[in-house]
């Protein structure tokens, strides 16, 4: 089995306060002073309304399996793809960690679990949102 | 203003190669221009509309342009994945109904297997936030198809019957790339890709193209060949709207559908023969549901027992043996889903697979990925008595 490499994120003016989040623990989305609506992945416009007034809304960084699908070939394989819908209302793409990725399933409670990406392919690079199954 | 009938599909060519190390991605670009004019009875100086996506090589359609030696008036890159070819040919009799050609070509080609392909684009505002996840295509088809499976309780071996199905076609293909016939058993023990896709839920990866030849009506008529003209023609793209509306188990294709059905002023149950984009099992799934030939939920059921099959089943589909089995060049499926349309509507599919009395068709697609963000093009086609 290879070892998988995690590119560490590029940050941008529009990106860089979730970015800053993440190294800190907590899931930052948008929500939109406008209309209320949060989305995913934070963008400067809101998605829903067209708005330029949105603010940064620290997630509880909790939610549930919307779908997953496992991939079992190729670098880093086995490693798990999920959607996860936080309790917020916005869904996230992103990895789900666990022992045993035939456990994982759809509907399944998850919350945030940051990984480091690879800074130079040492392991130690910005955090990337990864999930991990409640009770793991 | 309505595109019914604004104009025929006159040339069609799919490249013989299925891997091509030898040739140059211009130069099966230029031999899938000449055997789709060839068909049509026309020549390279009498093109005056040129489409190609962005995929072509060189700057747009510049470059291509300037290879093929053409003196066009009226060009089109539109660019949505793997199913824009369908859309070129909609987008071809809109510039034709305006009077902007009269004679377009359009040309698909590439060498996936022979070198490499960029296939993610750098820049994409989503990048940083999907990048790292390893969302490839078999992964983001992966998740459509175990939701689909969750909410409507679809099958591994439903999924296969559309792989079956394709292969029982491809036998009678003699340029197709996997031309054995295969199980639904065969499908489901095979190895495992991304759950809950198997290797044979997966198309094949080939080299090679595609072209197309649009003209007028009136040019249409002066040509000595089948007359196949757009009914009607529909386009859209679907996106998670900020991850509120994310839903895996309806494609874009739903929009795409109804808009060209109610344009051509047919139903599904018209339909005699579907070319479906079938990159996936789970992409001609979804996409039967969308377009309505059957209930939402209702695809599982419907592709079972061969019912995709030509001869024995309800709706022949891919009868060249489409992406899963024949051909899916430079993983762009479109313009061989038209290719085949037109084969069928003209008569001239393999016997074995030929729809009698075929003259109403459909042809329609998935451009990106089935997953979060995607288009599809619909059009449909008619043989005129
Ligand atoms: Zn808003």
């Amino acid at each position: 089995m290879s070892v998988r490499k995690l590119p560490a994120p590029q940050p941008n003016p529009e990106t860089q306060a979730f970015w800053d989040g993440l190294d800190a623990g907590v899931l930052r989305i948008k929500t939109c002073v406008d209309c209320q609506q949060t989305h995913y992945y934070p963008r400067h416009i809101c998605p829903h309304c067209g708005s330029a007034d949105t603010r940064w809304l620290d997630s509880a960084g909790t939610g549930e399996i919307y779908s997953l699908s496992v991939m079992r070939r190729g670098e880093g394989a086995p490693f798990a793809v999920a959607y996860v819908t936080l309790d917020e209302g916005p869904s996230v793409l992103t990895n789900l960690v666990a022992e045993n990725l035939d456990s994982l399933a759809i509907g399944q409670r998850v919350r945030l679990m940051p990984q480091s990406s690879d800074a130079d392919h040492a392991g130690d690079g910005p955090a990337l949102p990864f999930f991990t199954a409640i009770g793991d | 203003m309505s595109l019914r009938n604004a104009a025929c599909i006159v040339g069609a060519f799919e490249h013989p190669t299925r891997l091509a190390p030898d040739m140059t991605t211009p130069q099966l670009h230029a031999e899938c221009a000449a055997g789709a004019l060839a068909d049509a009875g026309l020549s390279l100086t009498d093109v005056d509309g040129y489409f190609c996506a962005t995929d072509a090589p060189g700057f747009g359609p510049i470059s291509m342009i300037d290879y093929l030696g053409l003196d066009i008036r009226h060009t089109d890159s539109t660019e949505m994945g793997g199913c824009t070819y369908i859309q070129h040919v909609a987008h071809a009799a809109q510039a034709i109904a305006m009077g902007k050609c009269s004679v377009a070509l359009i040309t698909l080609a590439g060498r996936p297997r022979s070198e490499a392909v960029q296939r993610f684009r750098p820049g994409a505002p989503e990048s940083a936030f999907e990048q790292w996840v390893g969302l490839t295509n078999h992964t983001s088809y992966g998740m459509c198809a175990a939701r689909h499976m969750h909410e409507f309780g679809t099958t591994s071996e439903q999924l296969a019957w559309i792989k079956v199905a394709a292969s029982h076609h491809a036998q009678h293909n003699p340029h197709a790339m996997l031309p054995k016939v295969v199980t639904v058993e065969d499908v489901v023990t095979s190895p495992m890709i991304a759950d809950p896709l198997h290797r044979l839920d997966c198309c094949v990866t080939t080299d090679g193209g595609g072209a197309l030849v649009v003209v007028s009506p009136e040019i249409a008529r002066t040509l000595n060949r089948p007359v196949i003209s757009l009914l009607g023609a529909g386009e859209a793209t679907k996106g998670p709207s900020g991850g509120l509306g994310l839903d895996l188990t309806v494609s874009a294709a739903a929009k795409s559908g109804p808009r060209a059905f109610a344009e051509a002023g047919v139903t599904p149950s018209d339909i005699k023969y579907a070319s479906i984009y079938d990159s996936f099992t789970i992409t001609v799934l979804m996409q039967l549901e969308d377009l309505g030939f059957c209930a939402k939920g209702e695809g599982g059921k419907f592709v079972a027992d061969g019912n995709l099959i030509s001869g024995t089943g309800k709706l022949p589909f891919n009868t060249d043996g489409g992406g899963l089995c024949n051909n899916h060049p430079m993983f762009r499926g479109g313009i061989t889903k038209v290719i085949e349309a037109v084969r069928q509507l003209r008569g001239e599919a393999a016997p074995a697979v030929q729809v009698p009395n075929c003259d109403l068709a459909v042809a329609t697609g998935i451009g990106g990925s089935l997953g979060a963000r995607h288009g599809a093009a619909t059009i449909i086609l008619e043989r005129q008595s």
